[in-house]
């Protein structure tokens, strides 16, 4: 409407100088024109004015990625569409989701972090107050520990993409102030060993985090891929715990008590413990192991021709850096080391990059990630003898691909290796 | 719960642990230059004063006790700080039908969430060695006190944070009740609650996995 009767006004005083009209007529699209006309491919885009500058970027219509979910849900996950993106960098709207009460609508300037318990002066943070102090940026990635549970089954459905089996991954630059700096601050008491981290959602969800992480790196954080966080990750802050699983990364973070010992919530308990084959459940089992997926080729994809592709995917450890991604085309039979992509970052994904000369026959592709400990990445066979075939969470077993004739690719759980 | 009244008085031993941390971010602004980046010969020296850290940055604000009994609702394995009030199994059973048995039906097995009761498998912890045994809190929940805790934080779904903690002390003894782990006249309260023996209680382990060729 206020862009009709603009260009109305504009087309009536159009006794003006050519250019300068030009330019004005131009200059006076509304934002919805303008991106208008980034919704059309022109024939010959060189021939007709493209959209102009604007207050909010958009995707190119040709590509819109969303997060892989089912019907929407206060208590579930959503999962980024991993093989649909580039690099290691996972857009900020398609960050994977878990929440378990839904995401709570917080006001900033109403935010405090409460810091207290066995220190010598419980204080209170704003939002303000929090960038205010000494910031540091790093990359990394958050990861559910349930990531994989699809495939932790030697019999899983071939018809499952990466996404589906894996997209409880997202890497983010992530800026915040250390949390040991506002330790600093409040004054650790002598005898200290653990944290009660809790968030201010309708789950006010709690985990307890040993103190020596708080010291080392762990960070609240208030920035993501440059911009405020988004509430679906911890608006206006939360705790991150470099290579740790997600749930213990409380989000929304509100509140941390320094204590001597655990405290034992639901989700270091009933959840988010892991039962091993002899017995027990495996207890605060907070850092992600080295693992890896091949992104490309992988289902859904259908290879149209034989000849050379790019094998590619996402290699990760919560114990450090990725030394090396090796690659199989044949099972598991021989491995090739994969190139590893700069930037290759602690407790960061890592892009490895693999060239096949497909000869159109059956291949079975795999990759295992080696971290700098010396681990490498078992297959399932070797984890479910570790482990136990009814344990949770943790999954990180090698995720084979096999390439049929036909060039359709399919999960192949139980393939080779 | 705050357990600084309890214990002996914190010494202060931050600082002491934390002067390499403060000499480190030090040195690092000096080599990376966030001072004035001036060129040899002019005026203007590069100095490293301003990138010491100062023993507090005095920035927050102090936390006053009713400001921390605000939010300190959480209640561990030690009963430290848990609130008084109890509740028995038969009022507990009355909160249950009221405001539980939508999500976790009439028996606390039925669902549709999460089963609360059972205690089968009666032998061993089978968990790890086969797929699809349901967890319950008779079988699995190691800690009696993560009922009160999780209930005051999260439930009913629909209306966190809304029961008393009569209530959910006494939501607690039916629970507890309906799993076989206490007998049908037994309280629950801030002592009597911690004191549950749960059945998993000792199948916990600590993280064994290190890092390093051995997959564990």
């Amino acid at each position: 409407m206020g862009n009709i009767s603009r260009r109305t006004m504009l087309g009536a005083t159009g006794g003006l100088i050519a250019g300068g009209l030009l330019k004005t007529r131009a200059d006076a699209l509304g934002v919805e024109e303008g991106a208008a006309r980034l919704q059309t491919a022109q024939a010959d885009p060189t021939k007709v004015l493209g959209a102009p500058t604007s207050v909010l970027g958009q995707r190119a219509p040709a590509e819109q990625p969303q997060r892989v979910m089912g019907r929407p849900a206060v208590t579930a996950s959503s999962r980024t569409p991993i093989e649909q993106l580039q690099g290691i960098i996972t857009p900020a709207d398609l960050h994977f989701e878990r929440h378990h009460a839904g995401v709570p609508a917080i006001d900033p300037d109403g935010y405090e972090l409460l810091i207290h318990g066995m220190v010598d002066r419980p204080m209170r943070f704003t939002l303000d107050d929090l960038k205010r102090f000494p910031a540091e940026s790093r990359l990394c990635f958050v990861e559910c520990s349930g990531n994989g549970g699809a495939a932790y089954n030697p019999n899983a459905a071939p018809e499952r993409s990466p996404s589906q089996i894996d997209g409880l991954l997202s890497t983010s630059e992530w800026t915040g102030v250390l949390l040991s700096t506002l330790l600093r601050e409040v004054g650790v008491g002598r005898g200290a060993s653990w944290l009660l981290a809790e968030g201010g959602d309708a789950a006010v969800m709690a985990r307890s985090v040993p103190l020596e992480k708080a010291l080392d790196d762990a960070m609240i954080a208030y920035g993501q891929n440059g911009e405020a966080i988004r509430p679906a990750q911890g608006y206006p802050a939360r705790l991150l715990l470099p290579g740790w699983e997600g749930n213990a990364q409380v989000k929304w973070l509100r509140r941390l008590e320094v204590s001597d010992r655990p405290s034992m919530t639901r989700e270091e308990t009933s959840k988010y413990t892991d039962p091993l084959a002899d017995g027990t459940a495996r207890q605060f089992s907070f850092v992600m192991d080295a693992k890896s997926i091949i992104t490309f080729p992988a289902f859904p994809n259908v290879l149209p021709e034989r000849g050379w592709w790019e094998i590619t995917g996402l290699a990760w450890s919560g114990r450090g850096r990725i030394t090396r991604v090796e690659v199989s085309t044949d099972g598991g039979d021989t491995w090739a080391s994969a190139q590893l992509q700069e930037p290759v970052l602690s407790k960061c994904a890592t892009r490895f990059r693999h060239i096949w000369n497909w000869d159109g026959g059956v291949a079975v592709l795999m990759s295992r990630a080696i971290d700098e400990t010396g681990y490498v990445q078992p297959d399932l066979e070797t984890q479910m003898a570790a482990r136990g075939a009814g344990t949770s969470y943790h999954y990180n077993s090698i995720r084979p691909w096999r390439v049929e004739v036909d060039g359709g690719v399919y999960f192949a759980q139980g393939e080779g290796a | 719960m705050s357990r600084l009244a309890q214990g002996p008085a914190p010494e202060r031993f931050a600082r002491i642990r934390f002067v390499p941390f403060g000499l480190l971010a030090a040195a690092t602004l000096v080599f990376y230059g966030c001072g004035p980046n001036t060129p040899d010969g002019e005026s203007g020296a590069v100095t490293s004063g301003s990138a010491e850290w100062p023993s507090t940055f005095a920035i927050g604000h102090d936390a006053t006790p009713a400001q921390i009994e605000a939010l300190d609702i959480d209640f561990g394995p030690d009963g430290a700080g848990a609130p008084p009030g109890s509740g028995s199994v038969a009022e507990g059973k009355v909160v249950y039908d009221t405001k539980c048995v939508g999500c976790h039906g009439t028996t606390g097995q039925e669902g549709p969430n999460d089963r609360l009761v059972g205690r089968e498998p009666s032998e061993g912890f089978p968990f790890g060695e086969r797929r699809g045994i349901r967890r319950t809190i008779g079988n699995y929940w190691p800690y009696a006190t993560t009922i009160f805790d999780y209930v005051t934080r999260a439930m009913p779904m629909t209306a966190p944070g809304s029961l008393t903690p009569d209530e959910v002390y006494a939501v607690a003894a039916y629970i507890l009740f309906l799993n076989e782990i206490i007998p049908e006249d037994a309280i629950m309260n801030a002592e009597t609650l911690p004191a549950v023996t749960m059945p998993a209680r000792d199948r916990f382990v600590p993280d064994d996995r290190v890092g390093g060729p051995e997959v564990r």
